[in-house]
């Protein structure tokens, strides 16, 4: 395997760090600040994709910065699966960076250059994790993540912010402080090195079974980001973060992060041979499969949009988690690409979600009937956004679930085929009312005072355009998957799994 | 290796520097004394370290005098890879302290500095003995100094504060001397460190020797349940006292342990260990629910000492590699951090005059610079990785694990508590709603306070991501020791 020496993983995750300094000097200067964030989204991409072509050719770029104890390097490697969660953070960045500015620009919100600056830094963050070669240097970014989305999340500064970036940051910090150190310690105890290796790290020790599943078990629930029940409840409490934050950070770069760390840990650190001899996978599959049902259940009963939207997330992260443990080809090419999918239609929806809000202030979907007519454009694309979810064609979404679905069948297990097309089920149970009221039911007068009467609501181009951006590319991303398919079979190879 | 005697120089800088300063006559001018004084001695001591031989475990800058020749009591210095850390670091909080106590310390300048300075020398002149007498005395005269910095300039309780910190540490330190003398007449007749090394003492002699160090250093460290003497004095302790307190000498516990109770009581302390590792598991998690009780910030930092000193012992008595360099590295980075913390404590302090938790808030957007800083210090207390402190609790906690499934669910217990504690403390006094003690006024660093806390957050951020340097340092001194305690253990 082809591999290059490249400081290009560093200069990805530099430039959003050097535009947080900049954002932050400038912030007398609100449109030079912005442009800066703008700058620096498409910057970071062009970089990220740069290192694209050596990838898909099965290759690595390499770059190991020190020693920081025996066995354990401050290390990148950027590799297939860290492409695909490196393209998808970075180039929604760009999406992103537009939208925060019409959108925090129509609301007047305050601490305009906090907001900017943090999403710099939680970029690098995402990047930083996405691209780290080892445990410790993917560990180092992960908790970055966490802190710097805590100013993100708690930007209101009222009481409902307050309460729900208590519980964000309890629960991320709180696992990681006790599980995840623990696993950290004792694979670091028991193997001697905390990097990822094709196998496991865990192949020369003799570790007990029992004791190698209670650290798989900490890193599953350590890494609470990855929001499995019952670790989920910081996401719906996330939703009081400003609707940009929502959308690329506890839809995409966020939430990912967790999964992709978990799929580092099944994949690199555990190994297939070994999650499937102690039947570890057999009991993530449950497991998800239970977050995937119930989260779905859950978000049926929400009439909040935002809540509705936390808890479809929290189901959905699980269908990529279920694709990693069937251990079959199809089901991990069908999980990886899902980390695209879901990306693409989760963060037009919240897009969405944001645009509504801007231009009526509702938030509850009892209150959208009759808005279609005033936001065609915004509600066409929640349709579209909604198409991935469900997984109907010419969705993302339907590819990875296609993928995910085939899987199953190549495990025989049949439980896991039924929970993907029951949460098919459910999913367009609640995501298709939303279009339904929007359009086809008579608007009643607001009650709220605070929502803006049904006739007055435009829609706002600066946040229209980048959700019609999204949408049309996770249809797209349904009609041309070659990108994230490739990538995602070069993943499922470097596992083992083909 | 040059042929002065630079640890002396090291140890008398100082205190030519407590001699000298009774005869100042004005306040300023002591003050700039004091700190060139003490600066001097750190770019002494750095340049102790540059020069220092990574590559072997024997003593260097070695001295030896004759004093007292027909008691075989001698002059005998020297560091070794585990010592020259602790006299960076105590040279280093030695000018900050002075820096700490600018403004803060108005009344009887020039006694304080004195006081600093003779303390200075001393706990520098611990780390460097490698005579049994002159390590106690030195051990037993920093007392005099520290009992005078908090009995004289502490707060309103300082009087009863100070006087049980020294009855505790002095009851230990009697039955040190003990132990000493039975090191001496059990076989050694010599108060040659080194030598007494390489005796091999008798099992029943060890345990006795141990459980007489065990007292000392139990107090000092502190270990649970002999550890009430520190929020007491911390609390009532001026922000340089919390510094040094902190900062230096509860590693002289852990510090005696490693020089004295594992290399010579190699027997005895294989028999204790499991004792010792329970009774640092109790510590991590007792000291950790009592500081997540506090609302006095300086009480709550002074438990959480206790926490994180339990996972010092817990380190050193896994008699693991990585357990005892992650102790080693933690008895360091606590220093750095602990007195970082004392340091800002210290300096909101000396601007509200109030160490209530609940009555800040919003401190962040007042003084953005101080915020920033301290809550940099909070999350490296907490161990977030890639600051300094994550390194050491992941050493303690991997090796904690290899001992025993108990004492490393009881670290990781003690972490997770840590989280709340010092996120708790972020969270009110420098996030949500502005306000300050009384609504006074409250001003950001200043340039004395900024240069006080940048040399403490390089180190912070250095040791977190790149602590190669100490661990080179560091690993033929430990490596040596591992097999002074396990004569038949190879170490990779």
């Amino acid at each position: 395997m082809e591999f290059l020496l490249s400081i290009r993983p560093v200069l990805a995750i530099a430039v959003s760090l050097t535009a947080a300094v900049l954002i932050l000097c400038l912030r007398n200067r609100a449109n030079l600040r912005d442009a800066v964030s703008v700058a620096a989204a498409v910057v970071k991409f062009l970089i990220v994709i740069s290192l694209a072509p050596l990838v898909l050719d099965g290759g690595t770029h390499d770059l190991t910065l020190f020693e920081v104890l025996p066995g354990v390097d401050f290390a990148f490697r950027v590799d297939a699966l860290g492409m695909v969660f490196a393209t998808v953070s970075s180039l929604l960045w760009i999406l992103a960076a537009l939208y925060s500015i019409g959108y925090m620009r129509s609301q007047n919100e305050h601490a305009q250059t906090r907001f900017f600056a943090a999403f710099a830094v939680s970029l690098s963050a995402a990047v930083g994790g996405a691209f780290a070669a080892n445990l410790f240097t993917l560990v180092i970014f992960y908790e970055l993540l966490s802190l710097i989305t805590y100013p993100l999340v708690y930007h209101k500064e009222d009481k409902a912010s307050w309460a729900g970036s208590r519980r964000y940051v309890v629960y991320l910090i709180g696992a990681s402080k006790s599980l995840l150190l623990v696993a950290l310690a004792l694979t670091y105890h028991l193997a001697g090195t905390l990097d990822f290796m094709p196998q496991g790290v865990f192949g020369g020790t003799d570790a007990s079974g029992a004791l190698l599943s209670v650290v798989y078990l900490c890193y599953l629930f350590g890494f609470a980001k990855a929001a499995i029940m019952p670790f989920h409840a910081w996401l719906p409490a996330a939703m009081v973060a400003p609707t940009p934050v929502s959308a690329l950070l506890h839809a995409v770069a966020v939430v990912k992060m967790g999964v992709f760390c978990l799929l580092r840990v099944i994949f690199y650190v555990m190994g297939v041979d070994l999650m499937s001899s102690l039947g570890l996978a057999i009991a993530t599959a449950y497991l998800v499969s239970f977050t995937i049902v119930m989260a779905s259940i859950y978000a049926l009963t929400r009439d909040d949009l935002k809540a509705r939207l936390a808890y479809s997330t929290v189901s959905q992260l699980s269908y990529i988690i279920l694709g990693a443990v069937l251990l079959t080809p199809m089901a991990a090419v069908g999980g990886v690409t899902h980390i695209a999918a879901h990306a693409f239609s989760k963060i037009t929806l919240f897009f969405c979600a944001g645009s509504i809000y801007c231009a009526s202030h509702r938030r509850n979907i009892s209150d959208l009937a009759g808005i279609g007519r005033q936001l065609p454009w915004t509600m066409g694309a929640f349709f579209i956004g909604s198409l991935g979810m469900i997984g109907l064609p010419p969705s993302g979404g339907f590819i990875s679930k296609w993928y995910l679905v085939l899987g199953s069948v190549e495990a025989g297990e049949l439980v896991f085929l039924t929970v993907l097309l029951a949460s098919a089920v459910l999913n367009a149970a609640y995501f298709l009312p939303v279009t339904y009221t929007a359009f086809f039911e008579k608007s009643k007068p607001p009650q709220g005072q605070t929502l803006v009467a049904m006739q007055d609501v435009r829609e706002v181009p600066m946040v229209a355009v980048p959700l019609l951006i999204t949408a049309i590319l996770s249809l797209v991303l349904g009609l041309s998957p070659g990108f994230f398919v490739d990538l995602a079979q070069l993943v499922m190879r470097g596992a083992g799994l083909g | 290796m040059t042929d002065l005697p630079v640890l002396s120089i090291l140890i008398l800088l100082p205190a030519v520097g407590a001699v000298l300063t009774p005869f100042l006559r004005k306040d300023p001018i002591v003050r700039w004394f004091s700190l060139l004084v003490l600066f001097a001695d750190f770019l002494l001591a750095l340049w102790v370290l540059l020069n220092f031989d990574p590559n072997t475990a024997a003593m260097q800058f070695g001295e030896h005098r004759v004093w007292v020749p027909n008691l075989g009591i001698s002059y005998r210095l020297g560091i070794d890879g585990i010592s020259v850390w602790f006299v960076v670091l105590t040279s280093l909080l030695g000018w900050i302290c002075v820096l700490a106590s600018w403004w803060s310390i108005s009344i009887r300048v020039k006694e304080f500095m004195t006081c600093l300075l003779a303390m200075q020398s001393l706990m520098i002149g611990v780390f460097c003995a490698l005579d049994m007498i002159l390590f106690y005395i030195l051990w037993e005269a920093m007392l005099v100094p520290m009992y005078l910095i908090i009995g004289i300039w502490g707060g309103a309780n300082r009087v009863y504060a100070a006087f049980k910190f020294f009855l505790y540490t002095l009851a230990g330190s009697l039955l040190f001397l003990i132990g000493i003398l039975l090191l001496y007449f059990g076989g050694g007749q010599t108060f040659d460190v080194l030598a007494l090394m390489e005796v091999q003492y008798p099992f029943p002699l060890q345990i006795w020797v141990f459980l007489a160090f065990l007292v000392a250093f139990a107090v000092k460290i502190p270990m649970v349940p002999v550890h009430t003497w520190l929020p007491d004095a911390h609390v009532q302790a001026p922000t340089a006292g919390s510094i040094i307190l902190a900062g230096v000498l509860l590693k002289m516990g852990a510090y005696g342990f490693l020089r004295f109770s594992l290399p010579m009581l190699p027997d005895a302390s294989q028999y204790f260990a499991p004792m010792m590792i329970a009774l640092s598991a109790v510590a991590i998690v007792y000291g950790g629910f009592l500081a997540l009780a506090q609302s006095d910030i300086k009480k709550l930092i002074a438990y959480s000492s206790v926490s994180h000193m339990g996972f010092i012992t817990l380190g050193l008595f896994t008699f693991d590699a990585k357990g005892m360099s992650g102790a080693v590295i933690q008895m360091f980075n606590h220093g750095i951090t602990t007195g970082a913390l004392f340091l800002f404590v210290g300096i909101i302090y000396e601007r509200t005059h109030s160490r209530d938790i609940a009555a800040y808030g919003g401190l962040i957007k007042v003084v953005p610079l101080f915020g920033i800083l301290f809550a940099a210090f909070l999350l490296s207390s907490m161990a977030l990785p890639g600051l300094n402190g994550f390194i050491g609790e992941l050493l303690v906690l991997a090796a904690a694990f290899g001992v025993s499934g108990w004492a490393g669910a009881a670290g990781a217990l003690g972490a997770l508590v840590g989280a709340a504690y010092l996120l708790g403390v972020y969270r009110q006094m420098l996030l949500g709603e502005v306000k300050t003690p009384g609504d006074v006024f409250v001003w950001d660093l200043g340039r004395r306070e900024l240069a006080c806390a940048a040399p403490l957050l390089l180190f912070v951020v250095w040791f977190g991501l790149y602590p190669k340097p100490f661990l080179t340092i560091l690993q033929p001194s430990l490596d040596h020791l591992m097999t002074q305690l396990n004569p038949t253990a190879v170490t990779p």
